[in-house]
């Protein structure tokens, strides 16, 4: 029973990775309809922010989760004012270009400065030990990274659900044609919510620094999962995405644990669920009609 | 009458110029065309851009124009051919690109020797193309036995190490040292499966068993390890060491989320399958506090070493790792023997090889098998200082044993037929 219970905590711990970054992945595509494939690039940038600045400015960890995504952020409406506003009135496949043009340049910018070695980035003090969670132990700093994950997926909610920016922002998701006849500039929206959801991967990416590998290529591992998230929870739902991510995270930690003699279960599980999903609901399983089409 | 006389002396100068543009300087000068195009090209085919760019890479090329260097001071004017270069290429670590470049290296750039080549798959693929050319092929940063067992050749020499020694070092040594329960964590694809077999082998003979045997994806997306981390400490009976055979990033990862979990705290070691100087450096020696590996080559383990290590450092800005030091040892090994041979013909440097017993900076107690031409000599069981205990950058590892060449290598496999 303990044994079941760590490893529904260790598959919520990854699903919040995912969910943030689905998250990310969701409010940009329901908004402009891009597809971001420089997203888990920016995972990459947001560890790697953790690293220089921890490095050249001896910024502890605190500060790189305030700092990076908001520079990573700023940089994002600044890419979408310059190029990817530009393609929004053409084909998809343009900005699909574009967003994978951009990863594979900031990926190989990274390469080239620090390198293919992973770079050190230590557990911050404070949250290296282990935490007691009345039937087992578990590190302090997974705790922190789960309960850090699931307030932002809930702050972003309620800013959704309840402000009226929210209110803009899903009018704006479901119909802009209809919400800008309603005299809502929606392009005037565009841009903040392109750089909230960049800042959303960098903070994750920041997160990630003292428990994965901080190298140029971890984003490009983990994206393929992030996108087969948010097709599961169905393109351009936000609900949908962080509940799938969530639901993914523990499918793959049971997967692991309980199918351990036969790997292969892990590696294909989430490509499975994908498929079964789709084959029952073809718009995922909070998707709407129109975005299938 | 005239027409013929002219004919004849331009026939004699034109010979006296092919003979003259042969020789030029070696010592068997005028003995016509010993060297072939009057020079010698080493070729360094590795990974220049990604997972085994640091271990290897550009600095393997830097470690082969040193022993180039050294072999021309050495022997000054009576070297062979002062005409001696490097060429180089990048195979990605892809067996269809290697097989191209290899190819491309030994025909276009009229390579002699084809060095290093990381990655399994890769090295195969290049051994085929050296027997089909006939050209010599020593690889230094590849893991896999096949080198010297099915895929084995007469031009191919495997130089550094192999899955066998770092099984036999690690696994047998460690559970010597009584570690007797393993729980052993291997990537799903040929090299940790290998890794795997080999290292079951090696702790069963030292009287060791292993309680559980785990392969993880590979490669991992989810770059999560926790499942079998937390798994670890419930397995009956509590294994003593955790044997990785994660390599690159994926090591990282599990370094990292090993002592996320506290395991050495609970009793379970850390043993790593395959390790390089480069990971600790990125890891940071506070992470691997303890963990034993078996090392091919510690540049601060005597004088020569360190020497050697300073000028790389001069030259590079990092220490060498033992592919480095490899690279430049098989090179000068290499120039050596065509010097002895005065030749750069393949049968003839081969014959100067077979057989060699050498101590240099890398081969301590060297000597290259004629069997199955394994390069065998002394390898180590390191373990890593704590990071209070670093005194220096790069000198990570403490030598915790040497293990003697005769027993680090395995004896000619019987599917090797040169």
């Amino acid at each position: 029973m303990t044994g079941f219970l760590q490893n529904t905590f260790n598959g919520l711990v990854s699903g919040a990775f995912l969910a943030l970054l689905a998250l990310g992945l969701a409010v940009i595509f329901g908004m402009l309809r891009v597809v971001n494939f420089a997203h888990g690039t920016v995972y990459m940038l947001g560890a790697f922010g953790a690293y220089v600045l921890l490095d050249s400015a001896g910024l502890p960890f605190w500060w790189a989760l305030l700092i990076v995504p908001v520079v990573l952020g700023v940089g994002g409406m600044v890419l979408e004012r310059a190029f990817i506003h530009r393609l929004t009135r053409l084909d998809p496949l343009y900005n699909f270009l574009l967003t994978f043009g951009l990863a594979l340049i900031l990926q190989d910018l990274v390469k080239w400065r620090y390198g293919v070695q992973s770079t050190p980035y230590a557990t911050p003090s404070g949250l290296d030990g282990t935490l007691d969670l009345g039937l087992f132990d578990f590190p302090a700093y997974r705790v922190f990274v789960l309960g850090f994950a699931v307030a932002a997926c809930v702050a972003v909610w309620l800013v959704l659900a309840r402000t009226r920016v929210g209110v803009v922002v899903r009018a704006a998701t479901e119909r802009p044609d209809l919400t800008r006849a309603l005299g809502i500039d929606v392009g005037r929206w565009i841009t903040p919510v392109f750089g909230f959801g960049v800042a959303l991967a960098g903070l994750a990416g920041v997160l990630a620094a003292p428990m994965r590998a901080v190298n140029p290529l971890m984003g490009s591992d983990l994206i393929i999962v992030v996108f087969a998230v948010v097709v599961i929870g169905g393109l351009g739902s936000v609900f949908g995405s962080v509940a799938a991510a969530f639901a993914i995270g523990l499918v793959q930690a049971w997967g692991e644990a309980y199918a351990s003699h036969w790997p292969i279960v892990a590696q294909i599980t989430v490509f499975v669920v994908m498929a079964a999903v789709l084959l029952w609901r073809p718009t995922g399983l909070f998707g709407r009609e129109e975005m299938a089409a | 009458m005239t027409t013929s006389r002219f004919r004849i002396s331009a026939v004699l100068a034109a010979t006296a110029l092919l003979a003259a543009a042969c020789g030029g300087g070696g010592p068997q000068g005028d003995s016509g065309a010993k060297i072939s195009d009057n020079k010698i090209v080493l070729g360094v085919l590795n990974d220049q851009s990604g997972a085994y760019a640091q271990l290897s890479g550009k600095n393997s090329v830097k470690a082969v124009e040193l022993a180039i260097a050294d072999f021309k001071a050495k022997y000054g004017d009576k070297a062979v051919t002062q005409d001696i270069s490097v060429e180089t290429a990048d195979h990605q670590n892809k067996p269809d690109v290697a097989n191209t470049k290899a190819a491309e290296l030994y025909d276009r750039k009229a390579v002699d020797v084809m060095l290093d080549v990381p990655t399994s798959s890769a090295a195969e693929k290049v051994a085929d193309v050296a027997k089909e050319k006939k050209k010599l092929y020593f690889n230094i940063s590849a893991a896999t036995t096949t080198l010297t067992g099915a895929k084995c050749n007469r031009y191919t020499f495997h130089y550094a190490y192999d899955t066998y020694m770092l099984a036999n070092g690690t696994g047998k040594s460690t559970t010597e040292q009584g570690a007797k329960n393993w729980y052993v964590l291997y990537p799903n694809y040929q090299f940790g499966q290998d890794m795997e077999k080999s290292f079951s082998a090696a702790i069963g003979a030292a009287g060791g068993s292993v309680v559980a045997r785990d392969a993880a994806p590979f490669p991992n997306t989810s770059g999560d390890y926790s499942t079998y981390l937390l798994k670890a400490p419930t397995l009956n009976p509590k294994p003593d060491v955790l044997g990785t055979m994660q390599a690159g990033a994926e090591l990282v990862n599990v370094v990292k989320q090993y002592n996320e979990f506290k395991l050495r705290d609970k009793g379970i070691g850390l043993a790593v399958g395959l390790m390089f100087l480069t990971d600790i450096h990125s890891l940071t020696p506070d992470a691997l506090a303890g963990t034993t590996y078996t090392d091919a080559w510690y540049w601060n383990f005597d004088a020569t070493n360190r020497a050697f290590a300073d000028r790389f450092l001069a030259a590079t800005g990092v220490r060498p790792t033992f592919a480095h030091a490899a690279n430049y040892s098989a090179a000068m090994q290499y120039l050596e023997a065509v010097q002895a041979a005065g030749t750069d013909g393949a049968d003839a440097v081969i014959k100067q090889l077979e057989g060699k017993e050498i101590n240099d900076v890398f081969l301590r107690n060297g000597k290259i098998r004629a069997e199955d031409h394994r390069v065998i000599h002394d390898a180590y069981l390191a373990q890593v200082k704590a990071g209070k205990d670093v005194a220096e950058p790069w000198d990570y590892v403490k030598i915790l044993k040497t293990i003697p060449a005769a027993e680090a290598f395995r004896a000619p496999s019987p599917d090797c037929h040169l």
